[in-house]
């Protein structure tokens, strides 16, 4: 028998209700913003480096697909449905909902405390020794204890931030760098990253490395405990399998 | 009822007409200062709305960006449709009959030759024109702003946006007034130092740096000034009814 239908809830939230909520924001924005975000792409599969390029100019590389447009030369002979419009009109409005849970998670971050106690490294954590035990018991796949119920270990404390403070600022940083407003009326928006095209091109690779991470992030939740995991981020409560909490739990 | 929940449904009560009342009077307030674009309602209402606001509030004093003349690159062709006879007439006599007209809510309606424009000012720009499909490039742009073709016709003070037409059935685009007279949006018959070439709009072109290229309309022969778009119907511009393209493309 599945002994994860026989669970034990433990009186503390796993998650608070508004993590939870700006949680599943973040993902639709992510999600739509994904869709739509390659949508806009296929519309000109060529990228290119500094602030201009075009089909007349050499690019820094080219993803051999079918194109929305027949402005460019792809080598097939046919052209994709142009979804431009509402993907173009999606893209930014999911942008803001992104932007704005952001502001609030971010807030409460730093209100909170739950920046400082559950995603900066907490105190033993701050060597490489630390970050190469978490590694080895990842790969001797320790199961997770009950400490981890409640708590991040280094590794994806460290991942949380990067994502926090440097992936999601870097993706609105390269999406307002393409804008020409906002790049007419503050030209280091865009220059500071070498031009238009570079923040293009940037905008690309953060998308990437932020795929990357949704899908080793739902493969670890999937190896940890998928419902268990998922039933903590929806309605907030940790639980754990009978037999784990029969050892662990008093 | 309890004092603790009946103090619970005062502040929750209170917090809930005090959120609408404040979103009524922050609407009131945006539609008075031109913050509302006219393509605010439906499913992407609310982000269009977000981006016109902040732009209009963040971007529209800022002066006009202008790139080196070493940073003039290779330009691109962008795709546009058939040519209906009565341009390739005008073409024939190298366009000195070609008439932009302006009309609608000004003082003096106007119909200006090429040459008439040239007369009115000279502006040479450089400038970089960027496609919502992502390719871009750097150019000079030379021409008349159009600030001061709107100002020798005297807008009336009702005016809010001016719609702008080009020689091409059905092709059409319209900007709102502080937009139309942004020192960068230029009346364009000139680039590179010479004439406008056909492909890039000849013999006049309407340039709007900031904004995504599908503003700048080729082969202009009209501008209207309005108190309202829907005059023209139910879209905003002819890029909306075919691509769903926002009206507002400065993002």
């Amino acid at each position: 028998m599945p002994v994860a239908t026989e669970i034990v809830r433990t009186a503390r939230l796993r998650h608070s209700l508004l993590v939870r909520l700006t949680h599943w924001l973040t993902f639709l924005a992510f999600v739509a913003l994904l869709v739509t975000g390659i949508e806009i792409l296929i519309s000109h599969p060529r990228f290119y480096w500094g602030e201009v390029g075009n089909v007349n100019t050499h690019p820094l590389f080219t993803f051999h697909i079918p194109s929305s447009r027949d402005s460019v030369p792809t080598g097939y002979g046919y052209v994709l449905p142009d979804q431009n419009g509402w993907s173009r009109y999606l893209h930014f409005e999911a942008a803001w909902v992104l932007v704005l849970t952001g502001i609030v998670y971010l807030a409460y971050l730093v209100f909170s405390g739950h920046l400082r106690r559950n995603l900066f490294p907490a105190r033993g954590q701050r060597s490489f020794r630390a970050y190469a035990a978490c590694i080895g018991e990842h790969i001797r796949r320790i199961r997770t204890s009950s400490v981890e119920l409640h708590t991040y270990n280094v590794l994806q404390r460290s991942t949380y931030l990067v994502v926090i403070f440097v992936l999601f600022p870097l993706i609105i940083w390269t999406g307002l760098a393409m804008s020409p407003a906002v790049t007419t009326a503050f030209p280091f928006v865009s220059s500071l990253l070498g031009g238009r095209q570079s923040a293009r091109t940037i905008h690309l690779f953060v998308t990437i490395l932020l795929v990357l991470f949704l899908i080793v992030h739902v493969g670890m939740v999937a190896v940890s405990g998928f419902r268990a995991r998922m039933r903590a981020m929806i309605t907030g409560k940790a639980t754990l399998p009978v037999e784990l909490a029969k050892k662990e739990l008093p | 009822m309890n004092a603790v929940t009946r103090r619970k449904l005062l502040i929750t009560g209170s917090a809930a007409i005090a959120g609408a009342a404040g979103l009524a009077t922050a609407a009131r307030i945006a539609e008075k200062y031109g913050l509302i674009p006219p393509d605010h309602g439906g499913l992407y209402g609310a982000g269009e709305t977000l981006t016109y606001a902040c732009h209009r509030v963040l971007t529209l004093n800022r002066p006009m960006r202008e790139f080196p003349r070493s940073m003039i690159s290779t330009p691109f062709v962008s795709p546009y449709g058939k040519l209906p006879s009565a341009y390739h007439a005008s073409q024939a006599h190298n366009f000195a009959d070609w008439r932009l007209k302006v009309d609608g809510l000004v003082d003096h309606q106007l119909s200006l030759s090429i040459a008439d424009l040239r007369a009115l000012a000279v502006r040479s720009q450089i400038t970089e024109i960027a496609c919502e499909e992502g390719w871009s490039y750097i150019a000079e742009w030379i021409g008349t702003p159009l600030s001061l073709v709107l100002r020798e016709a005297g807008v009336k003070p009702e005016a809010r946006y001016v719609a702008y037409f080009s020689i091409q059935d059905g092709l059409w685009d319209s900007l709102d007034l502080p937009e139309a007279n942004h020192s960068g949006t230029l009346l364009t018959w000139g680039m590179n130092g010479g004439d406008l070439p056909v492909d890039y709009g000849a013999p006049l072109r309407l340039r709007v740096p900031r904004q995504i290229g599908y503003k700048s309309v080729k082969f202009l022969t009209r501008i209207t000034v309005t108190d309202s778009l829907k005059r023209f119907g139910e879209t905003f511009s002819s890029s909306n009814p075919q691509d769903r393209y926002a009206w507002y493309a400065g993002i």
